[in-house]
């Protein structure tokens, strides 16, 4: 293209840097619009021109990972115990939400969660056994998402929980996730009194029989296509789960009552699910998890499969990075508080359930859901900004899951690993937040902005993945 | 410590709402601890557990909203419960959409804002410049660097592959370029016309362009390429680039090219790219032997004014005229500096015995160079903090010795500081210097307007200027046109009756500043 097209009348600027410069040239009739910059994240000398450089097989990369996410159809096609069903699961292996990480640098209310864990399956008989069975190495520790599961918050899964099956119906991936607890005094917030492990109990000698039959008698149910309804009902499926959730119990609850042993059951297990608004919040997390599985070790991919936190730490999945996780300190969210509780109770972020986000849902969504724009600043225009500024670090938008405020515009998909830092733009979270002391459990809910350092460490593996 | 309650009945917030201004409670002074929630029994059993739940709300059922608060006082709890309800308040009649637009991010978040975008005008530091000048050429942008300090070996990459995709890079440390009519960075509002310009030197262009427009010309396009195009190591490859753009343009019909003196090899390459164009091409190449570029284009100028006006004229009379223009531009110009000659005379005889120097002070590099150009031979004793032609370097910039043409834009001078062009303190404190040196005879001044530039810089010059009436003779010339925000002529209007001698050009004031000198020099 010759220089000389340029020519002509009118100008349309992009004006990086001075913002008078913007306002000069609009006074003289052209057309500017004014970025907000920020500086880039600081990263090893010469990677960005490395990348630049095979600019074009990333492309074509990304691409194809992004296809593989659209594509893919997450149903729930069964349950099982998880020592049954997961791949690598022990009678002495707890998997755990986010990167890996031992006992000594566990978190208070993953700590909590171990516990609760250890008691439930009766390894345990107090708190204290459990803490010294723990410390002394008699049980092993590995993320949930090294064998395919997902757990929100601390994630704990022990080898008797039930877990759902999903199935990417495309790819024939499978993942796993427990059944929610509900909120309050919670495994998953790090509380192990006997109420918790009675519920748990509950849910797997009650709840868990009920919700098999109740599936396997509607043979699947199709995440995606719940997913796409309950973005149209106010949901972005993280903080907010209510339609899903009650979508979901429309799905079930003939099933259930069909298939329940006696009317009390069936009446108590679609109380229990009726009464819990983030019953759908695990299988929000699967259906991403199932969704994002397939983009693994796509080569010259810079596209984030994982974000998780353990409460220490902050990791990154990247597909064109193999099994590598990346990791920095986990930040504390910004959050609005229970009575009685400030941030100094907060424990540093936690859970597998930035996969939502991951998967172009929760906070990147978040233009869905005006209920909780709370969250974020109160309008729904504070809300509707911090969707639109991840479209600038996504590769593409979602063609089944939409966002009615945005005029119907698919969810932002695909974090471009390559596009965070040289934007300095980090991906935005909705979280709940635990106490920080094992045992107390969920002292409010929030949002958080990711910290920069997993990025970078991934972008720099990712650039000496290229040739030189 | 008390604690107040209070029940709202059959009131409904959702759960965020509620926290929210629990937590704005909680901020006030003398609270404690404050709750505003729904009265379900967990929630009862919330407030209970935290220490909130007093008598009063003993009676609460499921759907009432429930405040309470723990307070130092009764007072303050009161004063807390009223509080809560002006929030709750507030939060019901808030509207869903404050913002109009969106903020942009990122280059590409800009893109999907505008669409059809056509250029990336970049001024963000240096180090971070030519990052952002890659991504906008890997999205087909043309790019305009106003950054400096970005390196050679960058400069010389983006421009090799602006090249190969049939881009523009102007700059780094490109200050002015103007297209389709649009000023970017600092420019004037000029007439379009006929004109196309390259230009390596800034305040040249602003300059050329000007003196175009005020002649009843116009501009097409005005290219910037950034000082650093036409030295050896980056070999021209912009200044090329955008000649050969203009000379394919259908309306461009005279060609302007202005830059300090390039290195002999880029000047081979403009001189045969030039003999591969058939239309006029008048050049400015400040300082080099004035028939240096004689042997390809159709003029080569001496001063940035002369060349201005050759091509205006050109591009009014048409390509065949071309040859007399140059003629006739010379000959009004010796007539007009024939009669400021005479003028120096009488205003050298004003002075006071031992006024003898020349002191200029200049906002734009290339005047400064221009001024030393036009003043080699004529004044001896020159010096400059950035040397041109005869001049010597000052070894203190900030001090001046005899005659003196500093240069403010220069590092030394701008470092952690706006440009003298934005920002006239600097120029204000040392012309107070210069007015208070008994040697000072005459004070030299450019003053350029245009967007981005002060918005009343003779507002800032016409109390020093009034200072120096009877004692120096202060000679200017404004850069600008009647279109430009601050206005020329109400800008020339004022240094006039402030005492000033506004000249037409930079180099008509230099030659009658030298010429006032030298008489006082003799």
């Amino acid at each position: 293209m010759p220089i000389e097209d340029l020519f002509g009348d009118g100008l349309k600027v992009i004006n990086i840097g001075l913002e008078s410069f913007a306002t000069g040239i609009r006074q003289a009739g052209g057309e500017a619009v004014h970025v907000e910059w920020r500086p880039p994240a600081e990263i090893a000398p010469g990677l960005m021109e490395r990348v630049r450089a095979h600019a074009g097989a990333i492309r074509t990369a990304n691409a194809e990972a992004a296809k593989r996410f659209l594509a893919g159809a997450p149903f729930v096609v069964g349950m099982g115990r998880a020592g049954e069903v997961i791949p690598g699961m022990r009678r002495d292996l707890l998997l755990h939400a986010g990167p890996p990480v031992d006992w000594a640098r566990m978190c208070g209310p993953m700590r909590g969660a171990v516990l609760g864990a250890l008691i439930y399956e009766g390894m345990a008989a107090t708190p204290a056994d459990a803490e010294r069975l723990a410390a002394a190495g008699k049980v092993s520790f590995a993320p949930c998402h090294e064998h395919g599961a997902v757990g929100p918050m601390a994630g704990v899964v022990s080898w008797s929980m039930p877990v759902f099956v999903i199935r990417n119906e495309t790819f024939g991936n499978l993942a796993f996730t427990t059944q929610n607890e509900g909120l309050g005094k919670v495994l998953r917030y790090g509380a192990y009194g006997e109420d918790v492990i009675r519920r748990l109990k509950w849910m797997e000698e009650t709840l868990y029989p009920a919700l098999r039959q109740a599936v396997e008698h509607l043979g699947r149910i199709d995440l995606k296509a719940v997913i796409a309804q309950a973005l149209h009902m106010g949901d972005e499926v993280h903080n907010r789960n209510r339609a899903a959730t009650s979508l979901l119990y429309r799905t079930l609850a003939p099933a259930v009552v069909r298939t329940a042993p006696d009317p009390g059951t069936a009446a108590a297990v679609l109380e229990f699910i009726g009464g819990n608004d983030h019953f759908f919040l695990n299988l929000s997390m699967a259906a991403c998890k199932a969704l994002l599985d397939p983009l693994a070790g796509i080569p010259g991919c810079s596209l984030v499969t994982v974000m998780a936190r353990n409460g220490t730490e902050f990791g990154v999945k990247l597909a064109g990075t193999g099994g590598r996780w990346f990791t920095g300190p986990a930040p504390v969210p910004d959050a609005l508080y229970f009575p009685g509780f400030s941030k100094a109770d907060a424990n540093p972020d936690i859970g597998d359930s930035a996969i939502t986000e991951t998967g172009s849902l929760g906070g990147f969504a978040i233009a869905a859901a005006p209920a909780i724009v709370q969250f974020v600043g109160g309008s729904a225009a504070d809300a509707a900004q911090y969707t639109l500024q991840m479209y600038e670090i996504t590769e593409t938008e979602h063609t089944a899951w939409q966002i009615p405020g945005l005029n119907f515009r698919g969810t932002p998909v695909g974090i471009d690993a390559v596009k965070v830092v040289s934007t300095g733009i980090l991906p935005f979270i909705d979280t709940g937040v635990a106490h920080r002391d094992a045992g107390v459990g969920q002292v409010g809910a929030g949002v958080l902005t990711a910290p920069m350092e997993p990025f970078r460490r991934a972008f720099e593996a990712f650039a000496e993945t290229l040739n030189q | 410590m008390i604690i107040k309650g209070k029940i709202k009945p059959g009131e409904y917030f959702d759960s965020v709402t509620l926290m929210l201004v629990g937590r704005d409670l909680t901020g006030l002074a003398g609270v404690q601890d404050a709750a505003v929630i729904m009265g379900t029994r967990e929630n009862l059993a919330i407030l209970e557990a935290s220490g909130l739940l007093c008598a009063e709300l003993a009676a609460a059922g499921e759907t009432d909203l429930l405040l309470a608060v723990k307070a130092a006082d009764g007072e303050t709890a009161a004063r807390a419960l009223d509080a809560a309800e002006r929030l709750l308040a507030e939060r019901k009649g808030k509207t869903a959409d404050q913002a109009a637009g969106f903020s942009v991010r990122s280059l590409d978040g800009a893109l999907r804002a505008q669409p059809g975008s056509q250029l990336a005008l970049i001024s963000v530091a240096g180090r971070y410049a030519a990052a952002e000048a890659w991504n906008a050429l890997d999205r087909g942008l043309h790019v305009m660097l106003f950054s400096d300090n970005v390196t050679l070996e960058s400069e010389i990459a983006l421009k090799r592959a602006a090249r190969d995709r049939g881009l523009l890079v102007m700059g780094p440390d490109c200050g002015t370029a103007i297209l389709n009519g649009v000023p970017l960075g600092f420019a004037n509002a000029v007439e379009r016309g006929a004109v196309g310009i390259v230009a390596a030197a800034g305040t040249g262009l602003q300059e050329v362009s000007v003196i175009v427009s005020n002649a009843g010309a116009g501009i097409s396009q005005a290219l910037g390429t950034g000082g650093r195009d036409v030295k050896e190591a980056v070999g021209g490859i912009m200044f090329v680039e955008a000649l050969q753009a203009l000379a394919g343009d259908p309306a461009t019909a005279v060609i302007l090219l202005v830059s300090k003196p390039p290195h002999p090899s880029v000047m081979e390459r403009v001189a045969e790219t030039c003999r591969t164009i058939s239309k006029p091409v008048v050049s400015i190449f400040l300082g080099a032997p004035p028939d240096g570029a004689g042997v390809f284009s159709t003029h080569a100028a001496a001063t940035l004014e002369e060349a201005a006006l050759v091509a205006a004229r050109i591009a009014r009379d048409g390509a065949a005229a071309a040859a007399e223009a140059a003629g006739c531009v010379r000959r009004e110009l010796d007539a007009r500096d024939a009669t400021l000659l005479a003028e120096a005379d009488p205003l050298a005889a004003g002075l006071a015995p031992g006024r003898r120097y020349l002191r200029g002070l200049f906002s734009g590099g290339t005047f400064c160079s221009e001024a030393q150009v036009i003043l080699r031979g004529k004044l001896s004793a020159l010096w400059s903090n950035a040397p041109a032609g005869d001049a010597r370097a000052l070894d203190d910039p900030l001090h001046s010795r005899e005659n003196t043409l500093v240069d403010l834009g220069e590092d030394a001078f701008t470092v952690g500081r706006p440009h003298p062009m934005i920002d006239y303190d600097l120029r204000q404190r040392r012309m107070a210097d210069e007015l208070r040196d008994p040697e000072t005879a005459v004070i030299l001044l450019d003053v350029v307007l245009g967007f981005g530039s002060h918005p009343d810089p003779a507002g800032e010059l016409a109390p020093l200027v009034r200072d120096a009436a009877g004692k120096v003779c202060v000679v200017c010339s404004v850069t600008g046109t009647d279109r430009d925000p601050q206005n020329r002529s109400r800008v020339e209007r004022a240094l006039t009756e402030a005492g000033a001698r506004v000249m037409p050009s930079n180099a008509a004031a230099s030659l009658l500043a030298g010429a006032v000198c030298a008489c006082r020099q003799r």
